[in-house]
């Protein structure tokens, strides 16, 4: 089972900055095991932001993004208590949604 | 009558058909999800901008990348991508000489400000893109060169 998606929100003046790790080894499909076998790529390959329950921003993914990957953005009009809902599914159909609450 | 097992064969037979001809949209194709998976097995930008349906990108001094000059571990590289610009639809950020160049691709909606920062793995010393693929179908980008000190993909 997958680990939570760590998540800061903070908000500024009328916005608010989001930080968030998540927990996946984001394998690149290029690495060999001990026996010279290709490890297969396993990756995050949709990640999705919802801001009180509405759709703010989605991103797809390839393998070269690091393994627990870290990702920043900006949310226009964001508050103090609003609600954050980050989700992701990666290439093996394994999903996770996490909530944060912006401060 | 054909049967309920002749129609499922017969439809099943079309889609495999239409999917061999390029005519299933991305959506079906992927499995129930939007992922252009062409476009990130792509190993140039033009094969990349095809992928996505887009035009060839002019460099532009109103996109914006952020990525260190020399990176000693290839595994993990910040790298921003960001404009000033009104109306962008997508951010990408690409490396060039990884094995395949699109890293990652952010959806824009007004909600959210053209800037994203992540980490990417690189394989060598490569020039690192961004790119703002704007609604008006212009598509910008700005580069820069990362000396990768180790290598991050088979490392």
């Amino acid at each position: 089972m997958s680990e939570p998606t760590r998540i800061r929100a903070q908000a500024g003046a009328d916005k608010a900055t989001v930080r968030m790790l998540m927990t996946h080894e984001m394998e690149s499909g290029q690495r060999k095991d001990a026996s010279g076998k290709v490890i297969p790529a396993w990756f995050i390959r949709e990640v999705s932001v919802q801001l009180n329950g509405k759709p703010v921003m989605t991103a797809q993914w390839g393998p070269a993004v690091s393994k627990n990957p870290f990702l920043q953005f900006t949310i226009k009009g964001a508050k103090a208590g609003d609600k954050l809902t980050v989700s992701w599914v990666d290439n093996r159909g394994d999903r996770r949604s996490d909530e944060a609450t912006i401060a | 009558m054909p049967s309920r097992r002749d129609l499922l064969g017969h439809s099943a037979r079309i889609a495999t058909l239409l999917a061999a001809a390029g005519l299933l949209p991305e959506r079906a194709r992927a499995q129930g999800s939007s992922y252009p998976s062409a476009a990130f097995e792509a190993k140039t930008m033009a094969d990349v901008m095809k992928a996505l349906g887009a035009g060839a990108p002019t460099e532009s001094k109103d996109v914006t990348i952020t990525a260190p000059d020399i990176a000693e571990n290839g595994a993990v590289v910040p790298v921003g991508a960001s404009t000033g610009l009104a109306g962008v639809r997508r951010i990408l950020i690409l490396v060039e000489k990884n094995p395949a160049m699109l890293s990652a691709m952010f959806n824009v909606t007004d909600a959210v400000e053209p800037s994203f920062s992540t980490r990417v793995k690189m394989d060598q010393s490569s020039n690192v893109y961004a790119v703002a693929m704007m609604s008006d179908g212009r598509v910008l980008f700005a580069h820069k060169e990362v000396r990768v000190t180790l290598g991050g993909c088979a490392g």
